[in-house]
């Protein structure tokens, strides 16, 4: 099939960067979206043009590194995937596809389609982690029985992928999808509760530290979200940075 | 070169015991002043600079991802051994031994993998306290599932993501010691250079990125945990960013490479569908454990299926061949990777396979789907069931033990293994292969240490499914953090490392000089040109299937390569911005050289053994054959200006404690 | 500043009053449409009853006291959500070229500052026109001696010139309310943090009853008075 492609191209943190046209001939339906981005890069480098810069890494949709906002969406058309699980038999021939970057205060573009999420790190580093060191001395893993149920949910938290799909649709560029999904898994689990108020007040802080907008609870981060996180998370880490607020001294 | 694994003396249970006892340790006062650097931030890198960092070490930690949590370490899907015995099935810490060494087929070193088995159990302790939300029975305790090669249930799981959980466990190990200061981490980061001063690791050199700055840095350990080569077949499981290039930095530095021709077919693969595929996803190993493979047991019908005029649904029992049953009565679908792989491509190679281009044979879920369908009748109490109802429920069930895989399957595919069996084939997963270690992970370079998949210590010729990520972890958490405290007890007076010495200034020349070469080739071709071409040789001769002709064939079109390479490369761009396709390119020049290494490692070992399977070397039936006489021995390459004149030192494996056998899974 | 000690500007407390005051205004719509709802009565004595009501929610002490909590409600609802609603512009200071958030939201959920906009304006306009009239205004007294708003409301609606447009204005307004309430009603629960499998439901659905019956009932007392 042969597309029309626009894309952001943007050759650094300072350009004022634009939306730029390729045609594009012979995409197979059995393709991935990457591995068109694939094929249009190959055919700019023979042509001696900058190729399009953009994060990618397993292919497998689990790592979170691609991140493209495509026809208005994050990932793309299509639930529950990633970009790079996007196929090209989603498309159709003649489509003009839209391609940017995620849009965030938080996720500066670095270059075209490439953004510097470490924001997110830093807010797994502001408390998302259980403080105990490496021993060969904890308890045994099956000293504290834990319900299937809880451990299912806190499974289902722990699948995000950090990939930042919740922000770039989120009309506000809200990351508390993201922020949730950690307070939870470790609000959800017995190993988590010992510093559940710091961790929620310290996680939610440094996140408005970096620049998030607040949630309004569209709903979007949910629907985008290649893993499903639930907006459930949203109101667990709600109920728990409340009680944490309220009991703070 | 004398080499010296250093493996303690003792029974060998109590090899560590005795080791950690009388290790060298190092002050609190005293690691404030020491700096350790870190390359990979997958689940033996994370976990070696968390622990580090805990202990008390000032830890610099590198990745090429944008953040640690990326490393591909992730991926991981079906699950990690330990020796818990939760099952009550006959586990210990000897069996998992034994059943490493048996499926290494005799070629790793006995006491590191009694010491992996040993402190496997220590691993899902220190997860579960971190929060990792593995799989849990109703009554609230873990649960396991079987992998292949085994005839216990010691795998621990989380759904089909259990790499992402550990790896997120450790990430969070690691954020926590990054925001107390502990770990400066470098993201977007790529080492290029190790440096080694008078004989000692003493930092690397790495490209930032984002800026293309050359930077150096300088310690009192190295730590690569830079994962595996994979990527040297172009098309693999592996990431699109996994490579070899700080192990083999390291390699030409001086630290001998090991076993680099072991590399691991994994059997379970979704195929290769057109030139243009980028790489291959894996399916959990864990779908052997209920999907059973087969191809048609006549020519006439595989061809066709191939032609789209029958469907595999149409196939009665008897025109099935399900292969593995039928050579591997005992074990079945749940053979080790080696086997399956082999047997698949037998099958294949016989003309029997099942998608356009004759490489894929079928996983079936049907008859689990109807096995468990019934049992869910039963306790249902629905004793008239129809056929259709039983197969729902049989749907429900396997949808929610594999679900996330099927529909992975689908969304690539575009077929639904509900309906239709699964087609597969086996790709390039893992490469037990790498850097030569001693005991303490200690490369030939002092204070250069190999942890995770970039060593070669503990899976011999083939891995077990589901030890990967033990390995990985009890390198980082449990075993580096003493033996390196061995080497760093005499680093106590060194003070802070100057990165102005000849000695660096040298190391980031020569990084440079690399770049501006491949920056200032007037080339026409692209890299992924000449990595695709390399595959091609890779796979067809230095693949599943490996021979005296192939393997000399592909030494000397590889050196070809290689030469076409410098000469017709173009790498647009410049080097002070973000530039993939120069990454790309430096990863690519070492992968042509780390190749020809395999090969030739190939064509020295003139045996079949596990991953490793020669043409010339096997049995009427067609099985891998061993010569234990002339190869139980680890082989350590040593650089000598071109991999065709590396030189091959022997590191003599000595089985005190098993009894090595042909290994059968009949 | 830290952490704790930032807890109250934290964007989750910033959320929290705007659920909070948000609700409380829900309430009071309910007490205020009670009182409307005399205004469809056909009867004689309906025009003293609606004065009567209107002679006690300006005058009973408790009701006073809560009307000075509902102006405030009123006024932070509107310029918080304002702040809030530029703060978060704020966090995408590039837009995307090409968006399509209608395929993961709804329009309601994305538009409630536009919604509460215009919400705000009718609020100043039907103020101005009834509650000013009420307390400063010069207003005849009906029979029983209180002050004669009834006569004040039909004369609005069924004003020769601006009876239309008035009567337009206020069924638009109301299906602005109808709209912002559809997102907020449930929104207020989920800031707080209630998100049940089991009660989430229900609460949307009573968000969706209560945020079509409550606009539709006031939108239907100026179409009645204007049509009858």
């Amino acid at each position: 099939m042969n597309l029309t492609l626009k894309i952001w191209r943007q050759s650094g943190p300072k350009d004022k960067g634009a939306m730029k046209t390729y045609p594009i001939q012979g995409v197979e339906a059995d393709m991935s979206f990457l591995e068109m981005m694939d094929m249009l890069n190959e055919q700019l480098v023979g042509k001696g043009e900058e190729p399009v810069v953009f994060d990618h890494d397993c292919r497998e949709g689990i790592c979170g590194s691609c991140s493209m906002y495509i026809n208005g969406e994050a990932h793309g058309p299509g639930r529950g995937i990633t970009t790079c699980q996007l196929h090209m038999r989603s498309f159709n021939d003649g489509d003009t596809i839209y391609i940017e970057p995620w849009r965030a205060k938080a996720f500066p573009v670095i270059k075209d389609l490439m953004v510097d999420r470490s924001s997110f790190d830093r807010v797994i580093a502001a408390g998302g982690y259980v403080s105990v060191n490496t021993s060969g001395n904890t308890l045994d893993a099956n000293a504290i029985p834990i319900p299937k149920e809880d451990a299912d949910k806190a499974f289902d938290a722990a699948t995000c992928i950090g990939c930042g799909a919740c922000v770039a649709t989120c009309k506000n560029s809200s990351a508390m999808l993201f922020v949730s999904a950690k307070v939870s898994q470790l609000a959800l689990l017995p190993q988590g509760q010992v510093e559940a108020a710091d961790r929620v007040l310290n996680m939610v802080h440094q996140m408005d530290l970096e620049g998030f907008g607040s949630c309004t609870n569209t709903g979007a981060c949910e629907v985008e979200c290649p893993k499903g996180i639930s907006l459930e998370n949203i109101a667990r880490m709600n109920r728990e940075f409340l009680t944490a607020a309220v009991s703070a001294d | 070169m004398k080499l010296d694994a250093r493996i303690p003396e003792g029974p060998i249970e109590n090899k560590w015991t005795k080791h950690k006892a009388e290790i060298r340790l190092v002050n609190p006062a005293n690691k404030r002043h020491i700096d350790v650097i870190v390359v990979g931030t997958g689940l033996a890198g994370a976990s070696a600079a968390a622990s580090m960092a805990e202990m008390g070490y000032n830890v610099k930690a590198f990745c090429f991802q944008d953040s640690p949590r990326r490393a591909h370490s992730i991926a991981a899907q079906g699950g990690i051994n330990a020796a818990k015995n939760y099952q009550n099935d006959g586990d210990s810490t000897y069996r998992l031994f034994y059943d490493t060494i048996k499926g290494g087929d005799y070629r790793s070193r006995e006491a590191n993998v009694y010491r992996l088995a040993e402190v496997s159990a220590s691993i899902i302790d220190q997860c579960v306290a971190q929060g990792v939300p593995f799989a849990r029975e109703y009554g609230g305790l873990l649960d396991n599932r079987s992998f292949g090669g085994v005839q216990v249930s010691r795998t621990f799981y989380a759904k089909g993501q259990t790499g992402q959980q550990l790896l997120l466990g450790a990430y969070s190990a690691l954020e926590r010691q990054i925001a107390k200061g502990k770990v400066k981490m470098y993201a977007r980061h790529e080492m290029l250079e190790l440096v080694v001063v008078e004989g000692k690791a003493r930092g690397i050199i790495a490209r930032n990125l984002i800026t293309g700055e050359l930077e150096r840095h300088s310690a009192h350990a190295v730590l690569l945990c830079s994962g595996g080569y994979g990527n040297v077949f172009f098309l693999s499981t592996n990431a699109m960013g996994s490579n070899v290039t700080a192990a083999w930095r390291a390699h030409k530095k001086g630290a001998l490479f090991a076993n680099p021709c072991f590399t691991q077919i994994h059997p379970t693969c979704i195929p290769v569908s057109g030139e243009l595929q980028s790489k291959l996803t894996l399916m959990s190993e864990s779908l052997r454990n209920d999907g059973r493979i087969w191809v048609p047991a006549k020519k006439e019908d595989a061809e066709a299926i191939r032609q789209g005029k029958l469907k595999p649904t149409q196939l009665t029992e008897e025109q099935r061949d399900y292969y593995l049953e039928r050579r591997y009565p005992s074990f079945g679908n749940l053979v080790p990777r080696d086997v399956a792989s082999r047997a698949a491509k037998e099958r294949c190679d016989a003309g029997l396979g099942v998608n356009a281009t004759g490489e894929a044979v079928y996983l079936d879920f049907s008859a689990a789907i109807e096995r468990y369908g019934k049992t869910e009748a039963n306790i249902r109490g629905l004793h008239s069931a129809s056929k259709e109802e039983i197969l729902k429920l049989g749907k429900d069930i396997v949808e929610a033990k594999y679900g996330n895989l099927f529909q992975m399957y689908e969304k690539i595919t575009d077929d639904n293994p509900y309906e239709t069996p699964m087609r597969i084939y086996p790709a390039v997963h893992y490469t037990m292969g790498g850097l030569w270690v001693d005991y303490n992970l200690m490369t030939t370079i002092p204070g250069c240490f190999a942890l995770g998949e970039a060593n070669f210590s503990d899976h011999g010729a083939n891995r077990l499914g589901a030890s990967a990520l033990m390995q990985g972890l009890a390198d980082g958490y449990f075993v580096a953090p003493y033996t390196v405290g061995d080497y760093l007890a005499d680093e106590i007076l060194t003070g802070t490392i100057s990165t102005d010495t000849d000695a660096f200034v040298q190391a980031e020349k020569e990084a440079q000089d690399r770049i501006d070469h491949l920056l200032n080739n007037k080339g026409s071709k692209t890299v992924d040109h000449f990595h695709k071409r390399l595959g091609k040789i890779m796979w067809n001769e230095c693949g599943m299937e490996r021979s005296v002709e192939g393997l000399t064939k592909a030494i000397a079109d590889i050196q070809a390569l290689r030469e076409e390479f410098y000469k017709e490369v173009r790498v647009p761009g410049k080097a002070e911005t973000v530039n993939p396709e120069l990454e790309k390119a430096l990863r690519v020049a070492d992968f042509i050289e780390l190749g020809e290494l395999m090969c030739r490692d190939a064509l020295e070992r003139n045996e079949s053994c596990g991953g490793h399977f020669r043409a010339e070397y096997q049995t009427p039936e067609g099985e891998a054959l061993r010569d234990d006489e002339n190869f139980t021995f680890v082989s350590a390459w040593e650089y000598n200006g071109d991999p065709s004149s590396a030189k091959l030192h022997k590191e003599d494996l000595n089985y005190q404690f098993v009894e090595v056998k042909t290994r059968s899974y009949k | 500043m830290s952490a704790k000690s930032g807890v109250f500007s934290s964007s989750i407390v910033r959320k929290v009053w705007m659920s909070l005051t948000g609700l409380f205004l829900c309430s009071f719509l309910v007490v205020h449409l009670l009182g409307n709802l005399t205004l469809l009565r056909s009867d004689a004595g309906a025009a003293e009853a609606f004065n009567a009501y209107a002679h006690f929610m300006t005058t009973f002490p408790l009701i006073k006291i809560t009307s000075y909590l509902l102006y405030f409600s009123i006024l932070f609802h509107a310029v918080w959500g304002i702040m809030l609603e530029i703060k978060n512009r704020k966090a995408r200071p590039v837009a995307y070229a090409y968006n399509n958030p209608s395929a993961n939201s709804s329009w309601a959920s994305r538009k409630m500052s536009l919604l509460g906009t215009i919400i705000l304006v009718f609020i100043a306009t039907h103020m101005y026109h009834f509650w000013a009239q009420m307390h400063f205004g010069t207003i005849p007294l009906d029979a029983s001696g209180n002050k004669d708003l009834y006569t004040v409301v039909m004369e609005f609606f069924r004003h020769p010139s601006f009876g239309i447009p008035a009567t337009l204005l206020y069924v638009v307004s109301m299906a602005a309310l109808a709209f912002h309430l559809h997102h907020g009603f449930q929104s207020a629960f989920q800031t707080l943090g209630v998100n049940h499998r089991k009660y989430t439901p229900i609460i949307e659905k009573v968000g969706l009853v209560f945020s079509i019956a409550i606009p539709l009932a006031f939108a239907i007392i100026p179409v009645y008075i204007f049509l009858t």
